[in-house]
């Protein structure tokens, strides 16, 4: 690592989540040569949702670089990058644009350090702006975690906090490991506070250590929620709706989706008994269904209702004027937990 | 490796205009941006010449077709900019700019070939004879679609880019199959691709272009370079001409001036008649500009030249038409004054079209996810209604959670 001489940002400051994971792509840039990021419209636009504002005036044409529009481009040379010793952080313009790269990801990407018995190492991080909720058109909505979650050697994570975007993406480019690392774009208008002057990859914000803890942001006694990205603050909403009625509701942010911090649920699961689990994903083979079937094999004891999903159904994401009841919006999220503490 | 290596270049130039890419030679151009025609002996000489003579047979009539369907296109492109502009859309692309190669491409066309467009081919649509707010579902958000693609041989527009120059190829192989070429009849068909700069560098267009060549699929690319793809420019995809791209993979390939709706109507009929004819695929660089922004989210000041859209401006390719059909007398006051009317009726219906759309029944989103009975489908479509009529039935519990917000 090259020290920067640059003076690093001190302080706390309220940023939107977008703003976040720039200020902690700048760092990553100032403290590392080996960073690079790569992206269609990344450079002098800033990227499409301007997370890469300002980045290639500071740092290069080098460094932050306007690819060709060529996803399977992308990938494939930034595993090449990788492996000749860089850091490349890609940014994937929309969910449904990452499936050009999907064979590059899943087939190359995910199995190199396997395939070489860890003689190789290719940390790249693929930035994805991902789920709904912003009035899209297709492809600009979707929630593909599950299909890489089911991939070996993937990382993925996703913030739901501007301190956690900020934290995460430094951990995230620093992890030896590919890192899929989504962002949740109905939330990049959102502000929190961040604390500038740390640089998150040893200690995350509030002391969370590793990239895939889980974290209890509400703590309650009767059931808990766990959701991530963009439905964290959804859970949380309705867990203040599920106060008002008499029902002291946990809400649990999973942080990462592979590994799932399995531990973490499990220890909430016992105290409160229920759980519903709230993704914008689609349920069937998703992420609820893998967490129901891991706490439930751990809590079969403790647990006084079944594990119910909220998510997204077996459809394609349908067009924006119907996507709200797509989504696992407040109310149906206090449906779940209704039917929870019903049983 | 430092940090401060190659700074971002300034974007100003202290060109005051920008040079045409349309004056090199081997493009095809049979009028100039001001609108008067080249002559023949010059266009002989480049081996254009059979071009000019296609061109020449153009009727006045079509060319004041042309001219119609230019303008209206305009006028819509712009009539939609300005609803989604007081959010009534939520998303236009907008393809000011790019009238004549659109309109010049799809007047080649007939009836039965088949168009497969990327977003952007608004004047493709109309030529198709696609009622124009058609298009407007997609963009409200209302369906993922909102037309036919059979009725007009006009697929659906794809926002994945550079997969359906795949799906025209493969489409192009079936009318192959079907004995469609060659006949010398009337049942003779073939395939456009309309896709951008920036989709050349995608795989599948590459791979289009492998399929296309080696099975001599009745296929017609038709790439307008509207010199940008969002941000970035032809030159982050390609450092040499893109017609060339074409010609790498075996794949006979034309240069055209894209403002200049008659050479991109001869350069598209001459390659659609050699489709037709089984004689196989052509790749077509349409050289043109988008004079608005990518779409109406995006903010070209970022990143391009005012100047360069003015000098842009003055090749705009309405204007050319318009004054060859004044120089030549086949246009007068009236017929402009007719245009115009016609196009203020067409944008007053979109608007109210427009307008009048409204969301879809919310259980419509799992219609057509499969054709046979699929059991997971149908249970969560039931769930889904159960809970939709507690909302209705002022369920008190559903309700509350309404209220709370
Ligand atoms: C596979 C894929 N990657 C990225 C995008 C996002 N995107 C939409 S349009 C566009 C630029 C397209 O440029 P070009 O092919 O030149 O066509 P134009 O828009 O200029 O007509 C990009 C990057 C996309 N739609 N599909």
């Amino acid at each position: 690592m090259t020290v920067t001489t640059a003076p690093a940002p001190t302080g706390t400051e309220r940023l939107p989540l977008a703003k976040a994971i720039n200020a902690g792509l700048r760092r990553a840039l100032a403290t590392d040569d080996r960073v690079m990021l790569m992206g269609e419209d990344i450079g002098r636009l800033g990227g499409v949702f301007r997370v890469t504002d300002g980045l290639q005036a500071e740092f290069g044409t080098q460094r932050v670089v306007d690819s060709p529009l060529a996803e399977s481009g992308i990938l494939g040379t930034a595993i090449g990058l990788a492996m000749a010793g860089y850091r490349p952080v890609v940014e994937i313009q929309f969910d449904g644009f990452v499936f050009p790269a999907f064979d590059q990801i899943t087939t190359q990407l995910a199995k190199l350090r396997y395939r070489s018995k860890g003689l190789l190492e290719v940390p790249v991080v693929i930035r994805i702006p991902y789920g709904g909720n912003i009035g899209a058109i297709e492809h600009h909505s979707e929630s593909p975690e599950a299909l890489f979650a089911h991939t070996a050697g993937l990382r993925i994570v996703t913030p739901a906090t501007s301190a956690d975007a900020y934290a995460m993406i430094q951990q995230s480019i620093a992890s030896p490991d590919p890192v899929i690392f989504l962002e949740p774009k109905s939330r990049y208008w959102d502000k929190g506070e961040v604390d500038l002057s740390g640089s998150g990859v040893d200690l995350g914000p509030d002391g969370w250590r590793s990239l895939h803890h889980a974290r209890i942001v509400r703590p309650g006694a009767d059931l808990t929620i766990a959701a991530y990205g963009p439905t964290v603050a959804t859970a949380l909403a309705a867990a203040q709706v599920a106060q008002q009625e008499g029902h002291d509701v946990e809400v649990v942010d999973l942080r990462s989706i592979s590994p799932i911090d399995v531990d973490t649920l499990v220890e909430s699961v016992e105290r409160t008994t229920r759980l519903v689990v709230a993704h914008e994903a689609p349920m069937f083979f998703g992420p609820g269904a893998e967490i129901a079937a891991a706490v439930t094999e751990r809590c079969f004891h403790h647990l006084e209702a079944p594990v119910l999903r909220v998510g997204g159904f077996h459809t394609p994401y349908p067009a924006a004027a119907v996507e709200t009841e797509y989504l696992p919006s407040l109310d149906r999220i206090l449906d779940a937990v209704d039917r929870a503490l019903a049983y | 490796m430092s940090r401060t290596e190659t700074p971002v270049a300034p974007t100003a130039s202290t060109e005051l205009t920008w040079p045409d890419p349309c004056e090199t030679a081997g493009t095809v151009r049979l009028v100039a941006p001001d609108g008067t025609r080249l002559a023949q002996e010059a266009l002989e000489l480049s081996g254009h010449g059979l071009y000019a003579a296609a061109s020449a047979r153009v009727t006045p009539q079509e060319l004041r077709a042309m001219y119609r369907d230019m303008a209206l296109t305009r006028a819509f492109d712009r009539e939609a900019t300005s609803l989604q502009r007081q959010g009534e859309l939520g998303l236009w692309p907008e393809c000011r700019g790019q009238e004549a190669a659109q309109i010049g491409s799809a007047h080649a066309l007939r009836e039965r070939d088949h168009v497969f467009p990327s977003y952007r081919e608004h004047g493709v649509a109309h030529v198709r004879g696609l009622p124009l707010h058609e298009l407007l579902h997609l963009f409200r958000g209302t369906q993922h679609g909102g037309w036919d693609p059979t009725a007009h041989g006009f697929h659906l527009y794809t926002l994945v880019i550079g997969s359906h120059t795949l799906h025209a190829t493969g489409y192009a192989m079936g009318v192959q199959r079907d004995g469609d070429v060659g006949t010398g009849t009337d049942r003779d068909r073939a395939v456009v691709a309309y896709f951008g700069d920036g989709a050349t560098a995608q795989g599948d267009v590459n791979e289009a272009l492998v399929f296309a060549a080696t099975t001599n699929a009745p296929v017609v690319f038709f790439c307008q370079n509207n010199q940008w793809a969002i941000s970035a420019p032809t030159t982050v995809q390609t450092t040499v001409p893109l017609v060339e791209r074409g010609t790498g993979f075996g794949v006979p390939s034309v240069r055209v001036d894209g403002n200049d709706v008659l050479a991109v109507r001869a350069v598209t009929e001459a390659a659609l008649e050699r489709a037709r004819a089984g004689g196989g695929p052509t790749f077509i660089e349409a050289v043109t500009y988008r004079m608005g922004a990518h779409t109406t989210s995006d903010d070209p000041t970022r990143y391009r030249e005012r100047a360069e859209e003015e000098a842009w401006a003055r090749r705009d390719p309405i204007e050319r038409l318009a004054a060859l059909l004044r120089a030549e007398g086949h246009a007068d006051a009236d017929f402009f004054a007719a245009v115009e009317a016609d196009a203020a009726e067409l944008t007053a219906g979109v608007r109210a079209y427009c307008r009048a759309l409204t969301p879809p029944p919310a259980s419509s989103m799992f219609e057509h996810v499969y054709a046979d009975r699929h059991p997971l489908v149908e249970q969560e479509s039931a769930w889904f209604q159960r809970y939709e009529a507690g909302f209705a039935a002022g369920d008190a519990d559903a309700d509350r959670a309404v209220a709370a917000r």
